[in-house]
């Protein structure tokens, strides 16, 4: 019996007028938490009653604590007939519980009616007292800290970062029930909302049960969604990452930790023994020996086997024995060994997280992704979801097994979604691939957190970029060169991922938002044949989707996605897919060629002529890219990247005696000459009809850019101006004719002209960007799509951002000043990380690798994939897939998608601010972002994480206003309220805010209207940190005594 | 075409022109329009679907904004849009702002339904769109609920209707700050326009000047001293000293009772301004005339009104030269 909950009814304002003959309300409050109600006397006549109530006290259970919502419900008293209710509140009390977050919940709340909205205010003041029972964490789960942020919060340090939770639980839809049928609307809302209300605090306790099982104390990285499965039932289900974190008091405690140098560690590697054997604690432990040999580039075998085959994991040792690796070689082996006893030690390593501790992320292998269809079947007993759970088990034993494939044992950057129209349902997970540093993994190395470790000697910053698979047996076709940045390396042509870029990341120019839309037909059908359509459509879109990602990234001229995030929607009549991701010029990855347009018909001369049109638009829009992000590579890297591939003997040596390809002589030829472009064939005019869609993307207008992670690469002097916004369209097709074409230009069209708007309406800001700009594409009826954007516009300074070419060392400065904050959080990393040097200046780069690459045609060559490969790509691609593709009846047809990775160094301008012009911390306002910070301040304190999930409803759709007014109205007033929660805890902003959902249906004949909302955030206190900026920015040398988190420097 | 288009920001967004164009009372189509006309969309770049779809957005917030504008003191409080206070400020400073055109038509006239009914008619002598005369006149009803006391000044005659709303503003403005309760107390704040009964009460005590024939005629005589060969027409000055006086005396003097505060205009105008008018006094005279005037008495021996004269006639200075003009 471990807690006392209090609460107080203060009084109420602005309530709506209930008896229309006094032009006034009767009002009082009924409080509820579990099955105790109290109530407050009747405030007679009057819109702003005083009730100042005594404190209502209920004793209860933590378990009920974490479950239970504390439910005020407003209501107009009526002497003759029952009680008018005027609205309620739910407020969360899960915060209350930890000792860090907030101490009590006071302020005004909206008083929210399901049918007509916020209906004035009420002002509760809400305590928890926790009986000091030592036990008291046995049965329920109180303590654990729960973070959407998917980093590291801000004022914590990662002792341990422990891994995976997940946990899901299901219940019957009170939509659904046969009681619905017999009550009110408002009933039925309300029923639901409290329902998923108590679900979603069951799963979190539950879920905190894991995280003290694994002997964590917190969750960073927690992604609750709610599934409606309609007739069979409600699914609320989250994944998280279970950590063990510090609470950053006194920096005292970490400075002696700065003083180790870093530059001795690079050393060490040299010293060691190059067989990664000696290392390794036992033979037994299936090593995956990095082959860090200067083998061909092209040498890739064709072996397309993803996931099921273990082959790559077996150990090849003796392999890779030439001169180069030294560096690399044997550190690996042992890191991935170590990494490899930490990690599978669990189910599924996987991580939530998309930035990390600096030297956490070692490799990066690529981007995993797995899909299956499902038929929905009612739950038949909610107490045990296993169907649920096996299905999500199934899926994430696949995305385990992809990352295998690439050489990893971790996927980093995971999250999983689902799709549902009527009976079937897509479940989706992806993630990346990577291979991670086990000094955070593992207990009991805490302690060893504190000295500086081999491992730690990572290359200069492009160590994620370097492929972690065996380059001689890699599970898809690439293109592999040495790092442009260290040179000793291979790195692939290109990197998808699905992860923030890394902070000590060397980007060239800046970044954008590149997305890949998608439309596909559909015949309408039911249960197992509709299932079967939609397995087979799925892999030709993820092949379409990946296509136009790489089409759109190389007429970009980057080279590396961030932060992508593949959506495929179900709908009756079709399936739309929408990729997001921010491409980037990672230095340490080759220059992307070119596109080249390639026609079927060479002979005749108009279309001859059409092409070549086409190929100058395409040359041209390329160009103004380029200039538009800055992208100017130094000029001689072009030497540098031709020039990695080993002399012809050498190359062909390995090839005889390693390479199990049957391509052998077709590579040797790819290799030679051959333009470097990626080649597009025009064959017919759906070909066509790509090639200009390609082009109709329209760039930002100038002074805006925009990008889908937390900040945009190439930018780093934010100023403190945020707009968050939210942003819904929804378009009908005309039914007739429909075809994938129209479908596509109808769907393209949507997005272009919402961010065209976008532009428009927050022009005011430039220079800006939109940052995290989310999109989520749903299909609510036959033919409507509906697209919702949330993103967050951020200013930055102009004069500062113009600075882009910077010399290495004045980059590594900035750096060193701006990473403070991430380096506060880790500070053994600050000498490894910010303090050395770059190793590798460039100029003398150019003359190592000079004098080392004689007799190649290097000017020519660049590094993109030329039509050969390309057509590689495909068919191996789609065996690939085919080989995925099978129907399972009432079961599953996965497809599965493993892309590329790629490369380089850090200069990571991440986090930098400029002073905020103007502390104005105007009392009540509070800030919402998607990001996990805020420009020009410093988060203090997490009260706790935001949960929240509203119904609204109308009957009364054109007096709203239509669908706009009505959606309109209510998307404001969930802001109203989330802000009005984050006030009450004592925070003024909301970090890592997301709307997970928002389902809207509409009936115009009807005059109806349904919409549910769903989003959650961290409410955290900011502080304006004008000052510790200035200190901070003048002196960045002072970097390694950070003094920040105390605030000492300050006075 | 969208079906559905909305954008909601966390701080509400307010875009000034728009603004303007809707309290200007533009359906958004002509709003729209006119936007296009300005040059934004070569400006920006941007396409007529973007800025459609950003004028209805614009408009549908300024329509749901409307309600807590009718109760400027409540915006701080609402919490549904996040507004910075200064923008408030400019949200309220506008709504409330009014077109001289068509207030100066609506003075006078009752704030009743009938009146709203005839604003179509004063929307097309002024050129000022329906809708706005609307928010106009509930924004007059609203203030003048709130500043019940100032009825009197509302409502007028004939005679005053050549007086521009500048006329009765500045009038307005001077009594309230000589003569509320609010101006001699500072404990009160701004809006305290009650006019100070006490002061009203005690200017009684000046009627002395008129009645008392031998301060009369020493007042005259000071008067005369000071304007003889300075005044184009002084013999009619000379002869109607007496009648001339008895205006700015009396108006002030009669101000106790609420019947003759609603005829204050009629009253500055009937006693003062039209005798002025009608002997064809250059406004010079008449400034040469008051500032004498009024500044004789301090001359006037054993008078022991002097602070009382001046909070009374400074003001009424100020209203006798603004209202003589034609």
């Amino acid at each position: 019996m471990p807690g006392k909950l209090k609460v107080k009814i203060v009084a109420g304002r602005h309530l709506p007028v209930m008896d229309r003959a006094s032009d006034l309300t009767d009002a009082f409050v009924e409080v509820k938490f579990g099955n105790t109600t109290f109530k407050t006397d009747v405030c007679l006549k009057s819109l702003n009653p005083q009730w100042n109530s005594e404190w209502f006290k209920f004793e209860v259970d933590d378990e009920d604590l974490q479950d239970e919502p504390l439910q005020i419900t407003v209501l107009d008293h009526d002497t003759y007939s029952a009680n008018d209710a005027i609205g309620k509140v739910y407020i969360d009390i899960d915060p209350l519980l930890y000792s860090e977050a907030a101490t009590v919940i006071s302020g005004w709340f909206p008083i929210y009616d399901t049918i007509h909205g916020i209906r004035g205010e009420i002002n509760v003041v809400v305590k928890v007292d926790l009986f000091n029972d030592l036990n008291r964490f046995r049965q329920s789960s109180c303590g654990v800290k729960f973070f959407c942020t998917t980093s590291i919060p801000k004022c914590y340090r990662a002792v341990i970062i422990h891994g995976f939770v997940e946990e899901l639980v299901v219940n019957e839809d009170p939509e659904y029930q046969w009681i619905d049928r017999i009550r009110t609307p408002r009933a039925s809302n309300e029923a639901r909302q409290r329902l998923i209300s108590l679900m979603s605090g069951e799963l979190q306790r539950k879920i905190g049960l894991k995280v003290l099982e694994m002997r964590g104390n917190a969750v960073v990285g927690y992604l609750q969604c709610f599934d409606l499965e309609g007739e069979s039932g409600l699914v609320v289900r989250a994944i998280g990452t279970a950590c063990t974190l510090d609470k950053l008091s006194s920096p005292a405690a970490f400075l002696p930790a700065c003083s180790s140098p870093s530059k001795e560690m690079k050393e060490i590697p040299f010293n060691e023994d190059p067989n990664p054997n000696t290392h390794s604690s036992g033979p037994s432990t299936p090593l995956k020996n990095q082959t860090y040999s200067f083998s061909p580039s092209k040498s890739y075998s064709r072996q397309s086997s993803s996931s099921d085959t273990d082959l790559s994991l077996t150990p090849k040792t003796g392999m890779g024995s030439g001169s180069a690796g030294k560096e690399g070689g044997p550190f690996k082996a042992l890191l991935r060994q170590q990494t490899q006893s930490a990690l599978e030690q669990r189910e599924f390593p996987f991580f939530t997280l998309t930035a990390f501790p600096p030297g956490f992320l070692v490799h990066v292998g690529g981007v995993v992704s797995a899909r299956s269809v499902k038929l929905l079947d009612r739950i038949h007993n909610p107490d045990e979801p296993e169907t649920r759970d096996a299905w999500w088990a199934e899926i994430r034993q696949e995305i385990k097994s992809h990352a295998k494939a690439l050489g990893c044992h971790a996927v980093v950057g995971y999250s999983e979604s689902t799709s549902i129209c009527e009976e079937v349902c897509i479940l989706s997970a992806s993630g990346t691939a990577a291979v991670l540093n086990p000094r955070f993994l593992q207990d009991g190395t805490v302690e060893g957190c504190l000295e500086p470790r081999l491992e730690e000697n990572l290359p200069a910053g492009c160590g994620f970029c370097h492929i972690p698979y065996d380059e001689l047996n890699m599970p898809f076709p690439a293109h592999l060169t040495y790092c442009n940045n260290c040179r000793k390396q291979k790195v692939p042509d290109v990197l998808f991922t699905t992860i923030d870029l890394p902070v000590d990341a060397t980007v060239i120019g800046k970044g954008c938002l590149i997305q890949a839309r998608l439309c596909r037909l559909k015949k309408k059908a039911q249960a197992e044949a509709n299932a079967t359509a939609i397995s087979n459509l799925l892999p030709f879109m993820e092949y379409e989707v990946h296509t136009q990602l790489m089409n759109k990234l190389k007429l970009k001229a980057m080279n590396a996605l961030f932060g992508l995030r593949i959506q495929i929607t179900v709908g009756e009549n079709m399936l739309m897919g929408l990729a997001s991701a921010t491409g980037v010029y990672l230095a340490a990855l080759p220059t992307p060629g070119g596109i080249q347009i390639a026609g079927k018909t060479p002979n005749d001369g108009s279309y001859e002529q059409h092409i070549s049109h086409m190929q100058k638009k395409i040359n041209d829009t390329i160009a103004k890219n380029k200039e538009l992000y800055e992208i100017n590579p130094p000029e001689i890297s072009e030497e540098i990247i031709g020039s990695p591939i080993p002399e012809p003997r050498q190359r062909s040596r390995l090839l005889r005696s390693q390479s199990e390809s049957s391509d052998e002589v077709t590579e040797l030829d790819l290799s030679h000459g051959k333009k470097d472009a990626f080649v597009l064939e025009i064959d017919d005019t759906d070909a066509m009809e790509d090639v200009h869609s390609l082009l109709t993307d329209v760039p930002p207008p100038s002074g805006f850019y925009s990008c889908n992670t937390e900040i945009m690469p190439g930018i780093n002097n934010w100023t403190s101006e945020i707009q968050m916004f939210t942003s819904v369209r929804v378009i009908r097709l005309s039914s007739l004719n429909l075809t994938n074409q129209a479908l596509n230009k109808n769907f393209n069209d949507l997005c272009e002209n919402l961010l065209k708007s976008l532009y428009f309406k927050l022009r005011s800001m430039i220079p800006c960007c939109l940052c995290h700009v989310n999109f989520t594409v749903s299909l609510p009826e036959d033919e409507l799509i509906q697209v919702t954007v949330t993103a967050v516009a951020i200013t930055f300074d102009k004069n500062q951002a113009l600075q882009t070419t910077k010399t290495h060392a004045e980059k590594l400065l900035q750096r060193a000043s701006t990473d403070n904050e991430e380096l506060l959080q880790f500070p053994l990393e600050l000498c490894s990380d910010s303090l050395p040097s770059h190793p590798f200046p460039p100029a003398k780069e150019h003359l190592e690798s000079a004098s080392s690459n004689s007799g190649i045609p290097a000017a020519q060559r660049a590094t993109s994939v030329d039509y050969s490969s390309f057509a590689d790509r495909c068919s191996s691609w789609i065996e690939l897939i085919k080989l995925k593709a099978q129907t399972i009846r009432r079961g599953s047809i996965k497809t599965t998608v493993t892309v590329e990775k790629a490369s380089p160094m850090g200069e990571g301008n991440f986090r930098n601010r400029s002073a905020p012009p103007c502390a104005n911390s105007t009392v009540g306002v509070v800030k919402m972002t998607p990001l996990s910070f805020i420009p020009g301040a410093k988060i203090t304190k997490y009260l706790g994480i935001i949960n929240m999930f509203f119904i609204r409803e109308t009957t009364s759709l054109r007096e709203e206003g239509g669908v706009s007014g009505f959606l309109h109205a209510f998307i404001a007033e969930v802001f109203a309220m989330v802000r009005a929660h984050v006030a009450a805890l004592g925070g003024n902003a909301v970090v890592s805010y997301i709307m997970k959902q928002c389902v809207f249906m509409e009936n115009p004949n009807k005059n109806q209207a349904q919409c549910l909302i769903n989003v959650s955030g961290d409410a955290v206190v900011f502080v304006r940190e004008s000052e510790l900026e200035v200190v901070s920015t003048q002196q960045p040398a002072a970097n390694c005594q950070p003094s920040c988190p105390g605030g000492e420097v300050t006075t | 075409t969208s079906e559905l288009d909305i954008f909601v920001g966390n701080t509400t967004l307010i875009d000034e022109d728009v603004y303007r164009l809707w309290l200007d009372g533009y359906s958004v189509s002509a709003a729209v329009a006119l936007r296009a006309r300005s040059g934004i969309l070569e400006q920006t770049r941007a396409t007529a679907a973007v800025l459609q779809s950003d004028s209805v957005d614009h408009y549908r917030t300024f329509h749901r904004l409307g309600r807590p504008l009718h109760a400027p003191p409540k915006l701080p409080h609402q919490l549904i849009f996040q507004i910075p206070p200064s923008r408030q400020a400019l949200l309220i400073g506008r709504y409330y702002a009014f077109d001289e055109a068509f207030v100066r038509e609506v003075l006078g006239k009752k704030l009743s339904k009938g009146t709203k009914k005839d604003l179509d008619d004063i929307s097309t002598k002024t050129g000022i769109t329906l809708e706005s005369c609307r928010r106009q006149f509930d924004n007059l009803k609203r203030v003048f609920k709130v500043v019940e006391e100032m009825r009197g000044s509302l409502t007028g005659r004939k005679k005053l209707q050549y007086l521009s709303f500048g006329d009765f503003a500045f009038c307005a403005e001077l009594m309230i700050q000589n003569w509320t309760l609010g101006a001699v107390d500072s404990q009160l704040d701004d809006m305290h326009v009650d006019l100070d009964k006490e002061f009203l009460q005690d200017v009684k005590e000046l009627k002395v000047l008129v009645a008392d024939k031998d301060r009369l005629d020493l007042h005259k005589g000071l008067v005369c001293t000071a304007l003889r060969g300075k005044l184009g027409v002084f013999s009619e000055m000379e002869a109607n000293f007496k009648n001339l006086s008895r205006g700015p005396v009396n108006v002030a003097a009669t101000l106790t009772h609420n019947k003759d505060v609603r005829d204050l205009f009629v009253d500055l105008v009937e006693k003062f301004v039209e005798p002025c008018r009608s002997d064809h006094r250059p406004l010079n005279d008449v400034r040469l005339f008051l500032n004498h005037y009024s500044a004789s008495v301090h001359s006037l021996y054993g008078f022991r009104h002097q602070a009382l004269w001046d909070r009374s006639m400074g003001t009424l200075r100020g209203c006798f030269l603004r209202l003589y003009h034609d």
